[in-house]
């Protein structure tokens, strides 16, 4: 479904990727891993057309979206929930929600009920907090919203820049039987984690990134058997 | 108390009705022509501020250069109907479009500026602005002004009293609350709160940022501009000194004092600004230091301002406004 090729980004001298390639097969929990500062997030955010690109191609069913304007990205199906949340907090719950339908023009009002109602349906913390503000919810809720904000536009493939950032285990748990609903529901999911453990226990498929350039890769069950994941990553 | 707040939140549209009746009749009751003179200031500020509270208060650009805008405008209807003849209500719409070209070309170079940055460009354009109607005596009088400007008609009735411009004021100010309204409860307005809260989340949600911010600046410059306009038929004579950045000062505080991001907080900033405005007259130019003490006292207690979210008595409407679905029930509205 997403294919990337020899993508490379600069910040200024400073090369964060490095030529990598990889791919998320439709309807599969991909998930990139690494430390602070292996370039996540660079990628992340060049996929999503938020950062410029020094080289390579990404292709998104079939399409080269390379050099695409971030909303044309999200046209195509492509929902990108950034790092750290980012919800809107003077904005209800229910006006993020909505918020997240804008850069989807084809939602029909019917269909953006139906969507706003398959989320509470799956989030049903939401629903209690609908009128409530979003900086007033806890962090997990918060963690829920943008995750809830970034399917309203109904995407094909959803992002996301570690959800378990600074949240309890218990609701980092939560948060990833969540994730695999949301498979479940057909969607596809490209997953960026330094919690390495957590992630592949849901995850189909691997990558460990290492300054930029993408040091190993495997199915789960391989990444979780293979000694320097263990050693480096897993703390075995 | 709740009991209050819960009836102004049910009842809001009868509330509002309500206050437009109130608005239209009670100058009726033979006031002073100096007392008629204050409630045009207010409804007068009342626009200006609420078009600056468009850019400020609800995409987040914190712009200090609204006395620019609304100095186009004056300029404009001043110069058109003096000299060219030309008659006041396309003249009118020609002052909002000037301003809103202005705020255009002001917002295409400052889109990648934030905060503090954007608001120094903000306030040296108004500066530009003014010192250009200031230096430029071929076209805009220089110094001397502009004087004479005619009085408006309307299909052979004349507004040539307070109390008749009263109403224009009035008008014009529905007509912003009712499209503004409109405005912020669309697809737009909610682009435009998106970037203020979080732009780099906005762009990741697909919401086009740039355009938005341009059509942001030029609509809250476009009302800046009709207040201008009407200005200067009103006074009948207009000067660059009016346009300075203490006016553009003035106008913020009514926002501050009102509360930014809400359509209610302008009009109450513009009555206690405005209202404050005549009872310190007798101190002078002290009155400034009162303003200043009012300000940090607001920042301290009520930074949201008085109509902010809060639990006051006339929040009880915005939070009907806010809510747009109804929880309980099963379906939720999508506005």
């Amino acid at each position: 479904m997403l294919k990337i090729e020899d993508l490379r980004v600069n910040y200024g001298y400073i090369q964060a990727i490095d030529g990598i390639s990889f791919e998320v097969p439709e309807g599969k929990i991909v998930t990139l891993l690494g430390n602070n500062g292996a370039g996540k997030s660079t990628t992340l955010m060049s996929i999503s057309g938020l950062v410029e690109k020094a080289g390579g191609t990404i292709t998104f069913d079939g399409q080269n979206i390379t050099r695409m304007r971030p909303e044309k990205i999200v046209h195509l199906g492509i929902a990108h929930v950034p790092e750290g949340r980012r919800i809107f907090p003077s904005l209800t719950v229910y006006e993020n929600l909505v918020t997240g339908t804008l850069g989807n023009k084809k939602l029909t009002k019917k269909r953006q009920q139906e969507l706003l109602e398959e989320q509470l349906v799956l989030f049903p913390r939401l629903r209690e907090r609908l009128k409530q503000v979003g900086g007033s919810l806890s962090g997990g809720e918060q963690q829920m919203l943008a995750i809830a904000r970034g399917l309203m536009m109904d995407p094909k493939m959803i992002m996301l820049d570690e959800p378990s950032l600074g949240l309890a285990p218990i609701v980092v748990e939560e948060i990833f039987d969540l994730i695999v609903r949301i498979r479940e529901m057909g969607k596809t999911v490209l997953l960026i984690e330094q919690n390495a453990s957590m992630a592949l226990a849901i995850a189909d498929y691997g990558y460990v990134l290492v300054n930029g350039v993408i040091h190993i890769e495997g199915s789960s069950k391989e990444l979780l058997a293979n000694d320097e994941v263990k050693k480096a990553y897993l703390g075995a | 108390m709740s009991k209050i707040k819960a009836f102004v939140g049910k009842h809001r549209s009868l509330m509002l009705t309500a206050a437009l009746v109130f608005a239209i009749v009670f100058p009726l009751f033979g006031f002073k022509k100096s007392m008629v003179r204050i409630f045009c200031r207010i409804l007068m500020y009342f626009t200006l501020a609420g078009s600056l509270n468009i850019t400020n208060g609800y995409s987040g650009q914190t712009s200090l250069g609204h006395a620019g805008f609304y100095c186009i405008g004056a300029y404009v209807m001043a110069i058109l109907t003096t000299r060219f003849q030309i008659s006041f209500w396309p003249v009118l719409l020609l002052s909002g479009i000037g301003a809103a070209v202005a705020g255009l070309i002001i917002s295409v170079p400052t889109l990648r500026l934030k905060g503090i940055y954007l608001s120094i460009i903000t306030l040296g354009a108004s500066e530009v602005i003014r010192i250009i109607a200031l230096n430029w005596e071929g076209v805009t009088g220089g110094s001397f002004g502009i004087k004479d400007i005619p009085r408006p008609t309307f299909f052979g009735f004349t507004f040539d009293s307070p109390l008749k411009f009263y109403y224009l004021f009035l008008g014009v100010a529905v007509i912003f609350l009712l499209i503004s309204y409109r405005l912020i409860h669309s697809r737009v307005g909610r682009s435009w709160m998106s970037i203020r809260e979080n732009e780099l989340a906005a762009k990741s949600l697909g919401v086009r940022t740039a355009p938005a911010k341009m059509m942001n600046f030029a609509y809250g410059a476009f009302w800046a501009g009709i207040i201008g306009g009407i200005y200067a038929v009103y006074v009948q004579y207009i000067d660059s000194a009016v346009f300075s950045l203490d006016e553009g000062f003035n106008i913020m505080s009514m926002i501050i004092i009102g509360g930014q991001g809400t359509l209610i907080g302008p009009i109450v900033g513009s009555i206690v600004v405005n209202g404050l405005t005549e009872l310190l007259r007798p101190i002078g130019v002290w009155r400034f230091v009162m303003y200043a003490a009012l300000i940090i006292v607001m920042m301290w207690f009520r930074p949201q301002g008085l109509m902010g979210e809060s639990n006051s008595i006339l929040a009880g409407a915005k939070i009907k406004m806010r809510k747009a679905g109804k929880t309980g029930g099963k379906k939720e509205a999508i506005s």
